[in-house]
């Protein structure tokens, strides 16, 4: 106390004895929270000093030299909106632009749900920040439903409807021994569900796995999914990323659309535009009619305001600037379509060099995956080696990141892989 | 909730009631639906004095020069990546956002006892850190003064926390209810948060001085209060940055712990790239690691991490010298011009003998002024005049030119003379 008195002067004199009462901290009993599972990967693979380390923990994409890319589209894009705009406040919803060009990306370009005027949707602070308000809105509006998440998924998924106090169940989707889809147990998990729940259901490119329902298990999906009056509610952060077409990746969504489902959307910039750290995205609502979609709006809206009042203006300003002009849209679609290119080539590279080196195991997974992750088997102990003998960083659901594959680690990573698991 | 009744499992979804059925239209929120009013407007003298965003003496929509400059540096910045920031945002940013409000030679800092966090704006700063409260801090209410900024009761209520008041603005003198301060805040559960608006009061633009704060801060200390402070006018109110944070600073170094919530909407013009910071005084070092490792599992599950631009814009200027100076003259002159126009309103309103006593308007700091004005007269303004301002009588200032001054005061003094009993006018 004495140092304190000295180092802050006369305020410090006269009132000592009103802050020397106070011995002890408010916060002496709060824990130290547990590393974020994914996050926590990279904070890791940053303080090592290997020269060999590799990254295949978090979901950024890096080019073939292992960098992080920033679009020739975004850049140009910047350009054109540096300086020279005012950064008041968007509406509450989020810029108008930006979300009517999401809702084409989704439902389709000519889709007459938006021509109707049917569909809620506003800007949200990335493919989190969407899910974070849908939560919320389900727990406002219906507080007695739970949600019901794919076994695996995106650990946030778990986090978000927690902190959003909805309850959660599980439903079947990976199969570990086949490394694909649970089909037949996730369609009974569909079934037995109390009618009228809440199921989500990641559009393309599943996270952790990489496994999707193929065009006919998603049909029946929805089939079922109607039948009980279930609300469908799609994660889609990957849009482009699977295919390297944004049409074909809207599939299964476009699916539902037909068979007369009422979803609901999360959007995510982050991959797609590369727009990780600009937090942009977008949450859509289908209703019945434009009156239901003014109200259901006008409710989200109250759920963002004692939040962050109004969504970041920036990266809204990109894509709004990038999809609204053709040439750039154009190029927008090339440099995903690379992107997801470079994903697929290091999956048939990854598994060919396993298979080259005279693995006992089955690698098919690799390339019957799809998307920015394989779920390669790998079990905790397994990834804690690669860790820790090879300086390879990875989620310890044995989540690989093919993103950060590139043909200068690759032999690396299977020699490594291969090491751990003969 | 019709749907969840047991169906039938043939029914077909599409074909039964909407989920969204008994939905309603949520009513609009103020600010929002002033500023919409006054769009649809078609009156050429309209004035549109009702939300905090500054703007020229043309009215228009102000973005500073040197955050033109700083954007035009980081659009050509052809090694600047995308990627995700950290949970708690630029590391940089944090360190000179804290020392920009606690003061570079801050003892705390130095000590490593302060946590500070990006977050998105001042409204999820607030909202993070009332979250952050509920989660770990014994005591569940929270005082905001009597009145304040109206999107305070639903960040604190969102996070589960109750709501008191203590009185703060006496509607009758127009000035600092200091007694009824004290007494309410003395009265108040021990341990309870209290929320201060650390200069530049929304709505009233009333402070307390320097002796008034030394007295509330040794009532806080006295009655183990725990001081919450919303910061989002620092360099506005006096012009000064560091004598604007003169509370927080009185605060953050007599060794008790405190949460500060800042924003840079206003003071750097950033309204739409929403950027804020939590900051958390704690006892230790230690205690304040541990706080920040809990601050991250409570925004992973809300945004994840923070958005880049604006904190890229504002680490840029606050570490150039050169760019801070720059960025200190134009808040001066932006702060110089609402004192030029507070004198010129109460110039104007005492030259045409508009009944009441008017200096309020010269007293009050920062960006507002509790005109005085009741609802009957401001909706008198908004009908005959065309203009819109909040219904509690404040107006934004910064929304005021000076050519706009005279039509304004016709409206006052046309507004006081019309709510008269008429055998006043004599």
């Amino acid at each position: 106390m004495a140092i304190r008195r000295a180092m802050s002067g006369r305020i410090m004199d006269r009132t000592a004895v009103f802050g020397a009462r106070y011995m002890s901290s408010w916060w002496r009993s709060v824990q130290p929270a547990p590393k974020d599972p994914i996050l926590g990967v990279t904070e890791a693979f940053l303080a090592d000093q290997s020269p060999d380390k590799v990254n295949v923990g978090v979901g950024a994409y890096r080019d073939d030299n292992g960098k992080p890319v920033v679009l020739e589209c975004v850049r140009e894009a910047e350009r054109k909106i540096a300086g020279n705009l005012n950064m008041e406040y968007l509406p509450m919803g989020g810029s108008v632009k930006m979300v009517e060009e999401t809702l084409k990306l989704a439902y389709g370009e000519n889709s007459e749900l938006i021509k109707e005027k049917r569909i809620a949707a506003v800007q949200a602070l990335s493919g989190t920040g969407a899910c974070r308000l849908f939560a919320d809105f389900q727990k406002r509006f219906f507080p007695d439903s739970q949600i019901y998440i794919p076994v695996p998924t995106w650990a946030n998924h778990h986090n978000i409807w927690r902190d959003a106090q909805v309850p959660q169940k599980t439903y079947h989707y990976y199969h570990p021994e086949s490394k694909g889809l649970d089909f037949a147990a996730m369609i009974d998990d569909i079934k037995n569900a109390p009618n009228g729940s809440f199921f989500l259901l990641h559009a393309c490119a599943h996270n952790p796995t990489g496994v999707d329902p193929s065009e006919e298990q998603w049909r029946e999906i929805s089939h079922h999914i109607k039948a009980k009056g279930h609300f469908a509610f799609f994660d889609m952060a990957y849009q482009g990323f699977a295919s390297g077409d944004p049409e074909k990746d809207a599939k299964a969504i476009r699916i539902f659309l037909e068979d007369g489902h009422h979803i609901g959307i999360a959007q995510s910039y982050a991959k797609n535009m590369g727009l990780y750290g600009q937090r942009v995205g977008c949450l859509s609502v289908l209703c019945e009619d434009e009156k239901q979609a003014v109200a259901v709006k006008s409710q989200l809206q109250q759920l963002a305001r004692p939040m962050y009042s109004n969504p970041p203006v920036h990266g809204a300003l990109i894509v709004s600037t990038i999809l609204s002009d053709p040439d750039l849209k154009k190029q927008w679609l090339k440099e995903v379509k690379v992107m997801a290119d470079r994903i697929i080539g290091m999956r048939t590279a990854l598994r060919g060099n396993l298979e080259k080196l005279g693995s006992p195991l089955s690698w098919q997974h690799i390339t019957n995956q799809i998307g920015m992750f394989c779920y390669s088997g790998l079990t905790p102990e397994q990834v804690d080696r690669l860790t820790n003998e090879f300086h390879i960083y990875m989620t310890r659901n044995g989540r690989i990141s093919m993103a950060g594959v590139t043909t200068g680690n690759v032999k690396y990573l299977a020699n490594a892989i291969h090491e751990v698991t003969k | 909730m019709e749907y969840l009744k047991p169906m039938e499992p043939t029914r077909i979804h599409s074909n039964g009631d909407s989920l969204f059925q008994d939905i309603t239209l949520a009513p609009d929120i103020p600010v929002y639906a002033t500023t919409a009013a006054y769009s649809k407007d078609p009156c050429p003298n309209k004035l549109h004095l009702g939300i905090g965003v500054y703007r020229t003496e043309e009215g228009k929509c102000h973005t500073l020069n040197v955050v033109k400059q700083v954007e035009q540096t980081l659009a050509n910045d052809l090694s600047a990546d995308k990627e995700y920031l950290p949970i708690t945002g630029m590391p940089e940013f944090n360190k000179l956002s804290a020392e920009l409000m606690f003061g570079s030679g801050s003892p705390a800092i130095k000590e490593s006892r302060v946590v500070t966090v990006q977050c998105v704006s001042g409204c999820l700063s607030l909202r993070v850190g009332a979250e952050f409260l509920a989660k770990h801090y014994h005591r569940h209410v929270v005082y905001l003064p009597e009145p304040t900024y109206g999107n305070h009761p639903n960040l604190i209520s969102a996070a589960g926390l109750t709501l008191k008041t203590y009185r703060y603005y006496d509607p009758k003198t127009l000035v600092l209810d200091f007694q009824g301060l004290l007494e309410d805040l003395g009265s108040a559960l021990t341990g309870a948060i209290v929320l201060f608006h650390a200069c530049g009061h929304n709505p009233t633009g009333v402070d307390p001085t320097c002796q008034q704060w030394e007295q509330i801060r040794q009532l806080v200390r006295q009655r183990g209060l725990l001081p919450f402070f919303d910061c989002a006018y620092q360099g506005l109110v006096s012009g000064n940055l560091d004598d604007d944070a003169q509370s927080i600073r009185m605060f953050g170094c007599d060794g008790g712990e405190c949460l500060v919530a800042q924003s840079y909407s206003k003071n750097m013009g950033l309204y739409g790239e929403r950027i804020g910071s939590l900051s958390i005084v704690c006892k230790t070092a230690d205690v304040a690691r541990r706080v920040e490792s809990q601050l991250k599992l409570i925004i992973r599950p809300l945004y994840s991490n923070p958005p880049i631009h604006g904190a890229a814009i504002v680490t840029a200027i606050l570490k150039d010298r050169d760019l801070y100076k720059k960025w200190t003259n134009e808040l001066k002159a932006m702060r110089d011009r609402l004192v030029q126009v507070r004198r010129q309103l109460y110039d104007s309103l005492c030259n045409k003998g508009t009944p009441g006593d008017w200096s309020h308007i010269i007293k009050q700091v920062g960006m507002y002024s509790f005109t005085g004005l009741n609802k009957d007269e401001v909706d008198f303004l908004t009908r005959e005049y065309h203009i819109y301002m909040s219904s509690d009588g404040r107006i934004n200032i910064g929304g005021l030119s000076s050519k706009a001054v005279p039509y304004f005061a016709d409206a006052i003094h046309d507004a006081v003379l019309s709510s008269l009993p008429s055998s006043t006018l004599a």
